[in-house]
């Protein structure tokens, strides 16, 4: 049987973790991905766990610059192509959470507000993963972190979820979606459809990672899709800032969040009154992205 | 201290050089009789180091393939698996089994 490991946009041989949900994930990505891409990726363990110099698992021009201007690369790339005249090659980021809610916003915020034709997506470990899971302003509530310890005076993470998609709205990104480790199939048509759309889309990807979440190495697809089946991170798509499509459909039927934060170690401090309250963060989804 | 040139720009692909199947200690094994061939596992596997492709008779221990065992079928490249077990926690048919590996 024919060895196809050549060649590939995303090779093996990289440093994660073994069943790391960010890298599952990037697989999906790149089957929806083409020749005619360049990345620029941010700082964090996509970017780390790839290239330990002097190799590089990327099969595609991939750029690396720091940790918190990806976007800002991105843009000086599509400026470049088009002093070229060169219409085929779309730009795609990669970031995390931290680099994307947090650290590179700013510059995010400049690109969107330009309406550059640059597919941005963020890989959502919920953490700084890289650095040893410090809280983001993406970490949800309750969560244990390094920066957010639970304790007998503490849930952890006390603060609620940034919502990066409804900030992606603001600035009229013309394709948002979201979608999970657990849905490979809907990681790379959401890929396929940015690609397909002129100006900037936003992709935001629950990424179950090992450490972080405090999971066994086979349970990250299981974890993306259970955080579907509880409605705490529905599969969402937005077309010109109208919802398309939603795992939130007519006759749903959440499973209960317990299940979800129940097997994770970030989770288990949490007591059954702290457990209603993020079932009604999921009762609120439905509310909102009911389709 | 000598002063190198020191190249910014690295080789695609270059982490192939790295077999990560070292770090496993568990290692998935298909019944590729029982597999349906549906690629679930290949397109999971964070490594990327599962790849479809035609089975011969002799894959699958010289028995007589039938039509569900003519369609692609994985092939695990343990030069790179982890040995994680992502593919045997979501096959859906159950077709593969981790084994101690150490
Ligand atoms: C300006 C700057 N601050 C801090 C760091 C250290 N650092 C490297 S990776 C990282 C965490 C990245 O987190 P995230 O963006 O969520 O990606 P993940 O690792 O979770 O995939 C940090 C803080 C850095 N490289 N640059
Ligand atoms: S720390 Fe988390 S995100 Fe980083 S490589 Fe490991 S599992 Fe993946
Ligand atoms: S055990 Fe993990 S690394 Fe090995 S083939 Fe299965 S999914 Fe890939």
């Amino acid at each position: 049987m024919k060895n196809s490991n050549e060649n590939k946009f995303l090779s093996p041989g990289h440093n994660a973790c073994a069943g790391c949900g960010q890298l599952s994930a990037a697989q999906a990505v790149m089957r929806g991905l083409n020749e005619n891409i360049i990345i620029a990726n941010a700082t964090g363990c996509l970017e780390v766990t790839t290239t330990a110099y002097p190799q590089s698992a990327w099969g595609l021009p991939w750029i690396h610059s720091l940790f918190e201007n990806a976007a800002a690369v991105a843009s000086g790339i599509l400026a470049s192509l088009k002093q070229k005249g060169d219409k085929k090659t779309k730009v795609v980021v990669q970031a995390g959470d931290g680099g994307t809610f947090d650290i590179g916003l700013g510059l995010i915020s400049g690109m969107w507000e330009r309406g550059e034709n640059i597919l941005y997506i963020c890989y959502d470990t919920e953490a700084y993963s890289n650095t040893g899971i410090q809280a983001s302003g993406s970490t949800p509530y309750g969560a244990s972190t390094t920066t957010t310890p639970d304790g007998s005076a503490s849930i952890g993470s006390t603060q609620g979820k940034k919502d990066m998609l409804a900030i992606a709205l603001a600035h009229g990104v013309k394709y948002v979606a979201q979608t999970t480790t657990g849905f490979p199939d809907d990681i790379t048509n959401k890929v396929k459809k940015a690609l397909s759309v002129e100006g900037p889309s936003y992709i935001q990807i629950l990424c179950p990672c090992i450490p972080g979440w405090k999971i066994n190495n086979d349970q990250a697809v299981m974890m993306g899709k259970s955080a579907v089946q509880t409605a705490l991170y529905p599969l969402l798509e937005y077309s010109d800032g109208q919802l398309i499509s939603s795992s939130l459909k007519k006759g749903f039927q959440a499973r209960p969040a317990g299940e979800y934060l129940k097997n994770q170690g970030r989770f288990k401090h949490l007591k059954d009154k702290d457990i209603s309250l993020i079932e009604k963060l999921a009762q609120a989804n439905i509310d909102k992205y009911k389709i | 201290m000598k002063n190198e040139k020191v190249s910014l720009i690295t080789k695609p692909n270059t982490t192939l050089a790295n077999k990560t199947g070292a770090w496993r200690t568990a290692k998935p094994m298909t019944d590729l009789l029982t597999c349906i061939g549906c690629s679930l596992c290949a397109k999971i596997c964070p490594e990327g180091c599962i790849v479809m492709g035609e089975i011969s008779e002799s894959a699958a221990n010289g028995k007589k393939l039938k039509p569900k065992n003519k369609k692609l079928k994985p092939k695990t490249d343990y030069n790179y698996c982890k040995g994680c077990g992502l593919c045997t926690h979501e096959c859906l048919v159950k077709a593969i089994k981790m084994i101690k590996d150490y």
